[in-house]
Formats: C-alpha cells, sequence, structure tokens
C-alpha cells in the first residue's frame, strides 16, 4: 500500500518536474543583436554621455590648444625655429591630450557597474570595446585633427606639410586610442592607476611618434612621406584588428 | 530534487575562492535546478559576492568549474550570459542618462526589446518603469535620483527578463517595503514559470512568504578567523 502511494507520489513528481523543464525550455531566446546593432547601440551611449559631460570634450581640446600656444610665447616668435619644432609640438600636445582623456574610457562604466553588465551580455565583448574606442575617438581625436592646421599656423608649419599632418592625424590618432584602452583596461580595477597608465601607454605611443613627425618633416623638404604614412597605416590596422581583444582580455582580468 | 534526470540549470563543482590570502570557500560543490530559490548566507566578508561572482562568470575561482547545462561556462560564453541575469552590488546606471534611456539600453545590450519600433519600444518601456514605481522620473537624469530609485531601474530588468537564471546580489538593498513585497511576488512568478534564482540578503525570505528556499551557508573564512 504504501509503496504504491509512494510510486503514485514519485510519478506525480517526475510530470511536475516536467512541466517545469518545458517551461524552463521556453525560456530559451536567441537575444543577439548583430554586431552592427551592437556596435552602434553602444556607440549612441558613449556619446549621449559625452554631449552630458561636455568639459570630457573640452578639456583635452583646450589642454591641446593651451600646450601649443604655449610654446610661441616661450620659444620666441622667429618663424625658422618654430616650423622646425612644430610638428613633434603638435604630436606630442595630441599624444598627452588623448593620455589626458584615456582615463575615461572605462573608469565610470566601471565604477558604476555597466561594465559589468556589458561584460555579462550575450554580445561579443570585443564589439562593445570596439564601439567605446571609437566613440572615445569621435569625442577626442576627431576635435584635434580639426583643430590641428589652425595651430600648425601658430607654429609656422611648412606649407607642404599641411596634408602629411592632417593624414598623419587621421591614421594616428585612432592608434593612441587603440593602444590606450589595453592601458586603461589593464588598470581599471586600480584606485590610483593614473601613473601606471602613463608608463604602460606612453612606450607604446613612441613608434607612432617618431614616423608621424618624421612623415612631416620629410614632406617639408617637398620629399615623399608615403613610407612612413605605410607604416602608420599598419599600425593603425593591426591595432584595430587585434587592441578589441587585448582590452577585453584585459576587461576580464581587472573585473575578476 | 532526488531525481537526476533532469540536469541542473547551473551547478558548480569543487569551488574554492581565495581572497587576500584568506580562504573563502573549499571544495563547494552546488546544483541548483529550475524552480529553485537559493539564498546564500553568511556574515559580512564571508564571501557571499565571491560565490555569485563566480557563478555569473565574473571572477575565476581560485579552482573549481562552474556548469551551465552541464557544460562548463567559459566554453558557451555567449549561450550562457542569454540565460544569465546579473544584478551586482553596482546598480548599472549611468547618471547622465535617464531612467529610460538606461533601461532601454540595459534591456537591448541583453537583446530585449530590439524588433519593436521606437514608439512601442518607448510606450513598453515605460510601462516598465510604471511597475517599479518611477512613472513620473522616466525623464529625469539618473543623476538626480535617489540610491533606491538607481535600484529600481536596475531591478526593472527583471521584469521584461527572458533568463532564466536569476543572479542577484543583495537585491532588497535601499528597497522599500512595498517594493520588497513586488519583488517577492516577482521571485514566486519566476520560479513557477522554471526560472531559478540565487539571491543574497539579509533578510529573511521565510518571514516574506518564500517558503521552499534553499540555502547554502558560508562560514568557512569566518571560522577559520576566530
Amino acid at each position: 500500500m504504501s509503496s504504491e502511494l509512494r510510486a503514485l507520489h514519485f510519478q506525480e513528481k517526475k510530470i511536475e518536474e516536467k512541466k517545469v523543464n518545458n517551461k524552463a525550455s521556453a525560456f530559451m531566446q536567441v537575444n543577439q543583436l548583430s554586431y552592427r546593432a551592437a556596435f552602434l547601440l553602444v556607440l549612441k551611449r558613449d556619446l549621449t554621455i559625452a554631449m552630458r559631460h561636455k568639459d570630457d570634450i573640452i578639456n583635452p581640446l583646450l589642454f591641446f590648444v593651451i600646450v601649443i600656444t604655449l610654446f610661441p610665447l616661450g620659444i620666441g616668435p622667429e618663424t625658422q625655429t618654430l616650423s622646425r619644432i612644430a610638428p613633434g609640438i603638435i604630436w606630442v600636445a595630441a599624444l598627452l591630450a588623448t593620455l589626458l582623456s584615456l582615463d575615461r574610457l572605462f573608469k565610470s562604466d566601471h565604477d558604476d557597474g555597466s561594465l559589468e553588465q556589458m561584460l555579462l551580455s550575450p554580445q561579443p565583448v570585443f564589439i562593445l570595446v570596439l564601439a567605446k574606442i571609437f566613440a572615445h575617438w569621435l569625442i577626442t581625436g576627431l576635435p584635434l585633427i580639426l583643430m590641428a592646421p589652425l595651430l600648425a599656423v601658430l607654429l609656422h608649419l611648412n606649407e607642404q606639410s599641411y596634408g602629411a599632418l592632417m593624414l598623419t592625424l587621421l591614421l594616428g590618432t585612432p592608434v593612441l586610442s587603440l593602444l590606450g584602452a589595453i592601458g586603461v583596461a589593464l588598470t581599471v580595477g586600480i584606485k590610483k592607476g593614473g601613473v601606471l597608465l602613463s608608463l604602460l601607454v606612453l612606450p607604446l605611443y613612441i613608434p607612432i611618434l617618431i614616423f608621424a613627425t618624421s612623415a612631416i618633416e620629410t614632406a617639408a623638404l617637398g620629399l615623399p612621406y608615403s613610407g612612413q604614412l605605410a607604416i602608420i597605416a599598419a599600425l593603425f590596422f593591426s591595432s584595430l584588428t587585434l587592441a578589441p581583444f587585448a582590452v577585453s582580455a584585459a576587461l576580464k582580468i581587472s573585473t575578476n | 530534487m532526488s531525481t537526476n534526470s533532469i540536469p541542473p540549470l547551473i551547478s558548480a563543482t569543487n569551488l574554492t575562492c581565495i581572497r587576500e590570502e584568506r580562504l573563502l570557500f573549499d571544495q563547494l560543490n552546488i546544483a541548483i535546478y529550475a524552480g529553485d530559490i537559493v539564498q546564500v548566507e553568511g556574515s559580512n566578508g564571508s564571501g557571499k559576492t565571491s560565490l555569485l561572482r563566480i557563478l555569473s562568470g565574473l571572477s575565476q575561482p581560485y579552482e573549481g568549474d562552474v556548469l551551465f547545462n552541464e557544460k562548463l561556462i567559459g566554453n558557451c560564453r555567449e549561450e550562457f550570459h542569454q540565460n544569465l541575469l546579473y544584478l551586482g552590488h553596482l546598480a548599472g546606471v549611468k547618471g547622465a542618462m535617464s531612467a529610460q534611456e538606461n533601461l532601454h539600453f540595459n534591456l537591448a545590450l541583453h537583446g530585449i526589446n530590439n524588433q519593436a519600433s521606437d514608439i512601442d519600444c518607448d510606450n513598453d518601456i515605460e510601462a516598465t518603469l510604471a511597475q517599479v514605481n518611477l512613472t513620473e522620473f522616466e525623464d529625469s537624469l539618473a543623476s538626480h535620483l535617489s540610491a533606491g530609485q538607481h535600484r529600481r531601474i536596475a531591478l526593472a530588468r527583471l521584469y521584461k527578463s527572458t533568463a532564466p537564471i536569476w543572479i542577484l546580489d543583495e537585491p532588497f538593498t535601499a528597497i522599500d517595503k512595498q517594493g520588497i513585497h513586488a519583488l517577492e511576488q516577482l521571485f514566486k512568478a519566476h520560479i513557477a514559470q522554471g526560472g531559478c534564482i540565487i539571491l543574497t540578503t539579509h533578510q529573511d525570505l521565510f518571514s516574506i512568504g518564500l517558503a521552499q528556499v534553499k540555502r547554502i551557508t558560508l562560514d568557512y573564512g569566518v571560522d577559520s578567523d576566530e
């Protein structure tokens, strides 16, 4: 009698569990966005946030302008000296302005928990990371490029060098954002990672600086500078393809 | 759950966690089935959050594996994340965005609410925000809202979630009594649908009417200290 009852009970339980299981399978839906949609979603979000924190856009740009305008005042207005050092000044200022703005890339997202949510989303992390880096470049890199020719006038940059200046900045500033993102991702979990970040990132920026200034100087002599430009382009494409993966790996370590 | 015919939704084998040279838990085995609600208990610093982070795949355990549907979560990351909703200590709410934008982003990131037209989508999100009592705050920037309201924005995701596994770290923090009651109803519905919930809280879940709560008690680290 009792064993019969137990068997019945067992059967009931099994049916119940089956029901539960069926319902669980109803949960399994495909929630994946297309890569493009995921990219645009994060890009739009980051740009919206930047538009509401205008100082994020203005600060690096202001730094860039101030540093460059101070040089003619400090060195003196001699055209020759200024035009000789102009490529270096513009590029060093662009590099430091980018470094100044890097912290924002993941820091606030890490502090308020939205970074965790991004890592836990069903979208591939490298797409989200790429969108964030692209947004960072639009916010800091692009304004620098637009300001650069005006400031170059201030430094009496050789007329033949403008094309080279714009091209190197156009190819080079995305590399600054991409490489910088790796450093930020590695240091985002550390409370005061500012100094460590510059130590990590600045050595990676040196090749860009060397080839970019060399291209601009070569252009001033009226010689072809496609060699240096090709190297910067190579750096751009390799960091574009590899950096997002490095960043997502680094973020996983930082949030561990 | 005595029968082994149904595999657990999420399980962990031989989990060991060491933080700051302290052993938090050792050789922990967990199996959580559809329909389970599991409360992780322990005093402050006993490793509750660490356990939840390991189960969600955010942290790596010192030793041991976490399995989803009997597969290592590292090998089926995207599939696992489609079935997971994790809410941590931090609400994941952006101060510079409005409540509505925050919720929209969080849902869209997890692939919910994408197919509808923009207007439908907005209405839908307003309705969801109304469910967590944020009706008049949709358009206010989150930075102008209180801690409890931030949490409500994060919790609003639960109402739209299609994931069976919910991992919630202190979901009741900064939530008022009515809110807790609403959440409790939501939890019941979720379990009845065959989901599972793993949560930490200092609330007594028995007293609020969730009777069939399983418990995992973490006290290893605390004992070794004393």
